[in-house]
């Protein structure tokens, strides 16, 4: 089927299969390797993607699922801005470890800031508990999220 | 909490300083490509038919509806496979795919190549494998009888892998003596490395014939050999790169998909193939940490000396040996605890099983045997009416002690300091509070291990490095890593040493990943080795750049001077060197115009030192690393609380005091503890890895549970930096020990809790809540 939608601020459209996996098409179609894969089940958040600004698993969507709708994967998110800070904020505090949970982190972490932009440590923690991390333990990606927060609100006053 | 903003491309970080990782930047924005994210052009999809049985004998292999099937390239089975078909490291028994007998479920008996994902799946459904099932053998000490079934017949000592005994002193017959004696019995669980990049590559020949492949691996170099032999292919045949892993901490220690790309590659008709575990094959066909059953009795005199040791291992390595042995090595090796123990006995044993295979996993062995030293320590202490710590104080090793393995320690030992910054801590001193502070229907504890973990190889495999470093053509400097990073940040590491030698910034720098065509060989990512070593190695390729770039430089500045010039007044500043009496400046680039190639490229190789000692008994672990010489050490400690209603627990603390000499980043070496420490507390509580007659029963993130940022705690970390004469800048590995010592404090956090141990297997709730009911707790106020 022909789905027409914004990807990366970007009009496409494609030519798919209604039930593509969208993390097979973004990945494979578009080179969009950003979009990671742990385990094609919903359950590690490592594919995760922001549709019309929320965050999404890839891996559980179709491609029919995607008319009309706004794609953002972390290649397309505007440099400036939240994405900017948050992305400093996971090198300076040493979130990155092998990195692979770090693209689907950093969209959920988007996600949440802008839900709540002042978290406390549990609703950071609850916010990003459907995004695995092997290697980190998660604290340093709690304390990325509590130092851009600061930054942030920093901006807005 | 750390700082806000400063950008990557920053001044050279210097060594013993914070300093944001250089693969940071790439992996943040999702441009790094990690194994899984290459898609060759018209690449070929490979996939495996695996085994439907845990030991079968198989009669026939239909291939010809597969073969058929449009779209479908090859379908190989072993017969396709030209050299020895088997792989391992000591013990070369595992086949590539199998011939003739699968040994356990999902094991690999044809490769399949097709244009796209689903016809491969269609095609790997459509072979056809006839089994006669063969009698099977899951339970370790069942393995171990003369009935047992054979997996592996004609070794000389049936599904014994390797057993040997460890005695010194006077052995078992002190125990006897002793005024106070404390028995154990445990059983720890498997656990699965749950990397969220499972197994994955691509392959392809290049013009040459040579298989060149990328791979998500820790042992690009070894990896060569294994599929040398088993394909017989020359090793210089093959060329593995190694791009970041995400994630493996063991397992990806050694071949996963290697085997079947080369064997994909070669019948792919010229064209790339690519191949990327789902999760469940991950599960399936994955290594594990080995599960193991010990039992132990320890006994102390009057005084709270610990006198003697007599402890049993038991380990299972399921159907292949893969890292067995060195696995049951290192756990021998590490039974006693870091205690001076002088009578023991140690005997261990690792078994064949028709279970998955189990190898190395962070840790590798010292876990499982800190969790029965560390609780019968605490069970003795408490029967002699010692207290927890300072019971562990008085027996600790220090530096010229003897281990309970005879082993004696001639480097650096920071346990008793740590043992002290502990007692001082207020997570300690503060313990009966915390215990008496519960709210309604909960109890509180405070659990506490002692641990020390082995770095690098031990006597007999050399463990070395070879650096390469190179002054490129436009002056930035280019490091070629011939270790993985498997995001341990030892890349970053490698960057941050030649940085601090050649006072150059990460703009001015450029890591070369591993890759056997232009790295030099090294040997794995693994074993609390990686920056030990390879940070040795570099540092000597720093030193001999160093020298030349400045002897380059001052015959330049002899030139413009005219003058006979002293070196020392020469100085590198980043993309610079500057003459400090004249104040004249040359960029590197200038110099490396004047150098040619063999100039610019500095190598060296470095290999460790190890134990020379000559040990009595364990002989025939010797091979497998007995004794080492460096070993790290920690003290950990949690605070816990338990729900007397649902069982449920939770780790409110966690602080991990770690004595790992020297700290090159703070921050990296954070990470590693901090990321041990997490896996530990899976380990302990949550991954409940299930089995049933060799059949894994949680293979998918819904049934294995992974701990989620709900589930850590935050933790202290405090550092006892001592520096070690053999280790890079002073350091010691460092990336194994904090998950060593966290399964047995909570145990015995549990144990101090409900009254009782639980002794079987990963303390989940259910079984919290089962002994909190017989200890007459549950549901207590
Ligand atoms: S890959 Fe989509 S949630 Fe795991
Ligand atoms: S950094 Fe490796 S999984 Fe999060």
């Amino acid at each position: 089927m022909r789905v027409k939608f914004m990807l990366n601020g970007k009009q496409t459209i494609v030519d798919a299969p209604a039930d593509r996996r969208v993390v097979d098409l973004l990945r494979e179609d578009f080179g969009l390797i950003g979009v990671k894969e742990c385990c094609g089940a919903g359950e590690c958040g490592a594919c995760t993607i922001l549709v019309n600004g929320t965050s999404r698993l890839s891996c559980l969507m179709l491609a029919a699922q995607l008319e009309g709708v706004e794609v953002t994967t972390i290649e397309g998110v505007a440099p400036e801005g939240s994405f900017a800070i948050v992305q400093q904020a996971f090198i300076d505090c040493g979130a990155v470890q092998c990195g692979f949970c770090t693209p689907g982190m950093v969209l959920a972490v988007l996600d949440l800031l802008q839900r709540n932009p002042q978290p406390s440590s549990e609703e950071i923690r609850e916010g990003l508990s459907g995004n695995l991390c092997r290697c980190t333990g998660y604290q340093k990606i709690v304390e990325a999220v509590q130092v851009a927060a600061a930054l942030l609100k920093g901006r807005r006053a | 909490m750390c700082q806000s903003s400063r950008p990557l491309t920053s001044a050279p970080s210097v060594i013993g300083q914070s300093a944001p990782r250089a693969d940071a930047l790439t992996k943040v924005t999702g441009e790094e490509r990690y194994a899984t994210d290459y898609y060759p052009e018209n690449h070929l999809w490979a996939g495996i038919k695996r085994a439907a049985y845990p030991h079968a004998r198989i009669t026939s292999i239909d291939i010809s509806q597969a073969k058929g099937m449009v779209g479908v390239v090859a379908v190989l089975t072993s017969k396709d496979v030209q050299g020895s078909n088997r792989l391992g490291i000591f013990e070369k028994d595992q086949p590539i795919l199998a011939d003739g007998i699968v040994r356990h479920y999902g094991e690999a008996v044809a490769l399949v190549t097709a244009e796209t994902k689903e016809i491969l799946k269609q095609a790997l459904a459509a072979i056809v494998v006839e089994y006669e099932p063969l009698a099977a053998v899951f339970d370790p000490q069942a393995a171990m009888s003369k009935e047992s079934v054979i997996l592996h017949p004609g070794r000389a000592d049936g599904n014994v892998l390797l057993s040997d005994e460890i005695s010194c002193g006077r052995g078992v017959e002190a125990l006897a003596d002793c005024e106070f004696t404390a028995e154990v019995s445990i059983e720890v669980n498997w656990q699965d490395h749950a990397f969220l990049e499972t197994e994955a590559g691509v392959a392809w020949l290049e013009a040459d014939g040579t298989i060149a492949m990328i791979a998500s691996t820790q042992t690009p170099f070894r990896d060569r050999l294994e599929l040398a032999e088993a394909l017989k292919i020359p090793p210089t045949k093959f060329r593995v790169m190694a791009p970041y892993l995400g994630g493996a901490f063991g397992g990806k220690d050694g071949i996963t998909v290697q085997g079947f790309l080369a064997l994909a590659a070669l019948h792919a008709g010229g064209r790339a193939v690519k191949m990327w575990y789902e999760r469940e094959e991950h599960f399936l066909a994955g290594t594990k940490r080995h599960p193991a059953i010990m039992k132990y009795k320890l006994g102390c005199d009057q005084q709270g000396m610990l006198q003697a040791l007599d402890c049993s291992i038991l380990m299972d390595t399921g159907a292949y040996s893969a890292m067995g042995g060195e696995v049951l090595e290192l756990a021998m090796e590490h039974a006693g605890g870091p205690y001076c123990i002088p009578n023991t006995r140690i005997k261990g044993a690792v078994v064949y099983t028709n279970n998955p295979i189990a190898s190395a996993f962070r840790g590798f062995g010292v876990p499982q045997v800190a969790a029965g030293i560390e609780q019968a320590v605490d069970e003795l202490a408490k029967t002699a009416g010692f207290d927890l710590l300072q019971f562990r104080l008085k027996n600790a090793v220090r530096r010229g002690s003897v281990t309970p393995t005879g082993v004696l320690l001639t480097q650096t030992v920071g346990l008793s300091e740590c043992l002290k910054k502990v007692a001082d801590h207020r997570l300690w001193r503060e313990r009966e509070l915390w215990q008496n502070s519960a709210p309604a229907f909960k109890r509180r504890g405070v659990g506490l291990a002692a641990c020390y973990h082995a770095v690098g190889f031990g006597p007999v495999i050399p463990d070395y490095a070879n650096a390469k470093l190179e002054l490129a053509a436009d002056g930035h400097i280019r490091v070629f890593a011939g270790v993985s990073d498997m995001g341990q940040g030892n890349a970053a590491t490698y960057m941050q040493i030649v940085g601090h030698i050649l006072f150059q910034g990460y703009d001015n720098m450029e890591i070369v990943l591993p890759d056997t065509a232009c790295t030099l060989p090294s040997c794995s990512s693994s074993a609390s080795r990686t920056t030990f070593t390879y940070g040795n190695a570099i540092t000597g390729a720093a030193d001999i750049l160093k020298e030349r770039i400045l002897a380059r430089a001052l015959l330049l500045f002899s030139f413009q001077l005219l003058e006979q010039l002293n070196v020392q007044d020469l100085v590198l500043l980043p993309g610079r060197i500057v003459h400090q009496p004249s104040g004249r400046e040359v960029p590197l680039q200038l110099i490396a115009g004047f150098m040619d190639e063999s100039e610019r490229i500095a190598t060296y190789s470095y290999t460790c030192p190890v134990n020379k000692q000559v040990l009595p008994t364990g002989k025939k672990l010797r091979h497998h690393g007995y004794p080492h010489r460096v070993f790290s050490y920690a003290v950990q400690l949690v605070r816990l609380q338990v729900d007397t209603l649902t069982g449920e627990i939770e780790v409110c603390d966690l602080l991990n005091c770690i004595e790992a000499g020297s700290v090159l980043n703070p921050q990296v070496f954070e990470q590693q503890i901090q990321g041990g420490a997490a896996q530990g507390i899976g380990y302990a509580l949550f991954e409940d890895f299930a089995l049933k007659e060799g059949k894994i029963r949680t293979n998918d993130f819904s049934t294995y549970i992974l701990p989620t940022a709900m589930d850590i705690p935050n933790m202290e970390t405090v550092v006892v930096p001592l520096a070690e004469d053999d280790g890079p800048y002073g350091m010691k590995g460092a990336g194994e020990i904090s998950i060593d010592g966290i399964l047995s404090a909570i145990a015995n956090g549990v144990a101090a809790i409900i009254g009782t141990r639980i002794t079987q297997g990963t303390l989940t709730g259910e079984k919290i809540l089962l002994a909190l009911r017989q200890a007459g707790k549950e549901a207590v106020r």
